[in-house]
């Protein structure tokens, strides 16, 4: 395959993706057959489009959490200070990936009620594992002999962190972040079964009036959107790498 | 001698204080949906008990807080679990009034912090004792054990949750049946057509990156949209295909469940074989060829054991992850443990919720740690044979 229709695929699909969000009535024609009785096939409580930026918006903030705490962790446990606590963080994370999303989303309700923090709650839960367990893959592995070098180069280890072992650790930390974000906005929503504004509203309207053109145009949008971010960060990884291998090539 | 303190039991004491004395141990409730009010320890508990769980708290959350031997802080953790957890129930009797059927008792955040701070104690104990795989399914048995006497002897009765549980006591075990079986049942159709599947893919280069980006997209499919998009080709077969709604196929219910569990499946275990099989070394498989094995006997006699880890660890992400996911497919009428989720999340009636989330984490808990125990049982042996070899 010529390496341009990949990319091609991908721009089409950001192109249907943006024209369905912006006009979706233009695609009422196709989603029609799949209506019974008269149901609208477009969902018509609300904007598709404010919904999916409010989808996203929600994977955002869930994911720059997850990252600011599991990246502090991941070097907290990697220094002197923290090395005990390593094997506990490690199950710790572990163990809140066992929980399933629907049970962790009703037991926050209690706590911060209905609405977008709940939701928030299980998608940071959900993220810090991936964005961890890369970290720490890419603080432990860096090679022996760069750190040395540094060390050599009189380097205090604040230094030798900032300057050396997080920059050559960033693709394997963006993989981490890349899975993180792919499961976040499919988790996302399962948040609408606790009245979180996101995609999850389409389809649920949809199984609540057994709609199939609801269930199909909100899980659609929602897949398209995870392939073309797992692309974008994917590409974002690729130059990361190929940064890094330049420079550790140069040193 | 100094004193020294432990890092993580500054951490653990801190919350141990806020559990004990700041936030409240039990909720009183007139009847199951209003708003609660707070109770402390003293007031939760006849006297002298009251003092004697605070005393002993504060002697667990001292054995944390300075560097003492790992055997008195396995003590420690253990005991303030146990009586904790066997307090609760008595705060339940305790507080409720006589003859009183619709007050609810419930644990509250402080009894929750308690909790939360002395597993942390038990799991940091446990994770250092460094125990071997047999060792941790003991120690989950033994726990499962304890909480099924407790369950066993009444002793929790008098709790919400449970009298949630008394009124649905039929229904429950129904749910926990039909929740196993779709857990279990699609796990096991994924992985009669993932492993095939992966082998194939394994061998023919062609298939191997359609196959998975097929089942890659089918992954960022959100659980609810393909739940529901499994109502329309099934009920179409329900309908058209003789003998197929005898089977219990229909658009809604449990077969659409199933076969969206089927899909999600399928990625961890053609992926993991396709992984497993090409770790293979080169010359386990040259040897093999040397002595004649065929295509068949390869795959069966020196591939496959040698790929098993890795397939199984590809099977462990599926159960776990399946036990969740199972939760929704109440959503379309598949029933599950997220019936009562759901339910009470409409309801407003959190101990309804509990009733459906507790046994799901539990059965996705235990379900990790004894898959995780069989992978690594197995690993050690196969790098124990290597060595011999």
């Amino acid at each position: 395959m010529k390496a341009w229709i990949p990319l091609l695929l991908r721009f089409c699909l950001l192109v249907l993706l943006i024209a369905f969000l912006t006009n979706p009535l233009w695609f009422e024609p196709l989603l029609k057959p799949l209506t019974q009785n008269g149901a609208p096939a477009i969902y018509n409580q609300g904007s598709l489009l404010s919904l999916a930026l409010l989808h996203l918006r929600t994977v955002a903030i869930a994911t720059v959490a997850a990252m600011v705490v599991a990246v502090a962790l991941a070097i907290l446990v990697t220094r002197p200070v923290g090395a005990e606590f390593l094997p506990l963080s490690r199950s710790l994370v572990n163990i809140g990936q066992t929980f399933p999303p629907v049970a962790v989303l009703a037991l926050a309700v209690p706590a911060v009620g209905f609405g977008e923090k709940p939701t928030l709650i299980a998608l940071f839960l959900y993220g810090l594992l991936p964005i961890f367990e890369n970290t720490l893959t890419g603080l432990t592995t860096t090679p022996a002999n760069i750190v040395e070098a540094a060390r050599g180069a009189g380097m205090t280890g604040w230094q030798r962190l900032l300057k050396v072992e997080l920059p050559l650790s960033v693709p394997v930390m963006l993989a981490g972040i890349r899975l993180s974000v792919v499961i976040s906005l499919a988790t996302a929503t399962i948040g609408s079964t606790v009245a979180a504004k996101t995609l999850g509203e389409v389809i649920i309207a949809g199984l609540q009036s057994n709609n199939l053109a609801f269930v199909l145009q909100g899980g659609l949008i929602v897949a398209a959107l995870a392939v073309l971010i797992y692309d974008a960060l994917s590409a974002l990884e690729r130059m990361a790498a190929r940064r890094m291998g330049q420079v550790a090539q140069a040193a | 001698m100094s004193i020294r303190f432990d890092k993580l039991g500054v951490a653990i004491a801190a919350i141990t204080c806020y559990g004990a004395f700041v936030a409240p141990f039990a909720t009183f409730r007139a009847n199951r949906i209003v708003a609660g009010e707070p109770r402390s320890i003293i007031e939760a508990l006849p006297q002298p008990l009251g003092l004697v769980l605070l005393a002993i708290l504060v002697a667990a959350g001292l054995v944390a807080l300075f560097k003492t031997p790992l055997g008195a802080r396995l003590g420690g953790s253990v005991v303030a679990l146990a009586s904790l957890a066997l307090l609760i129930g008595l705060a339940g009797s305790h507080l409720t009034p006589e003859g009183n059927t619709f007050a609810r008792i419930s644990p509250a955040s402080g009894f929750w912090f308690l909790i939360f701070s002395f597993t942390l104690l038990l799991a940091d104990v446990l994770t250092r004792l460094e125990l071997s795989p047999v060792g941790r399914v003991v120690v989950l048995v033994a726990a499962a054990v304890a909480i099924w006497l407790l369950l066993a002897s009444g002793q929790w009765d008098s709790l919400s949750i449970l009298k949630e549980y008394a009124n649905r006591a039929d229904s429950f075990w129904n749910e926990a049946k039909r929740h196993v079986q779709l857990a279990l049942g699609s796990l096991v159709a994924a992985t009669i057509v993932g492993l095939p599947l992966g082998i194939l893919c394994h061998r023919v280069e062609v298939l191997r990156d359609g196959v998975l980006n097929v089942l890659n997209i089918i992954q960022t499919i959100p659980s609810i949209a393909l739940f529901g998009i499994m109502i329309a080709p099934l009920g179409w077969v329900a309908a058209n295909i003789p003998g197929a709604s005898a089977l219990g196929i229909r658009g809604i219910g449990a077969a659409p469940a199933f076969v969206a569990l089927f899909l999600y499946s399928l990625l961890p275990v053609v992926a993991n074989t396709v992984v497993g099989l090409a770790g293979v070394p080169r010359a386990a498989n040259d040897a093999a060829r040397g002595m004649g094995m065929t295509g068949w006997q390869r795959l069966t006699n020196v591939e496959f054991p040698l790929a098993f880890p890795v397939i199984l660890t590809g099977i462990r992400i599926v159960l776990v992850q399946n036990i969740g996911l199972a939760t929704i497919a109440a959503l379309i009428g598949g029933g599950g443990f997220g019936v009562f989720v759901f339910q009470g999340v409409g309801q407003t009636a959190m101990d309804l919720v509990l009733l459906g989330a507790v046994p799901t984490v539990a059965l996705a808990f235990a379900a990790a740690i004894i898959l995780d125990a069989v992978v690594e049982y197995l690993a050690t042996r196969k790098s124990a044979e290597v060595a011999l070899a």
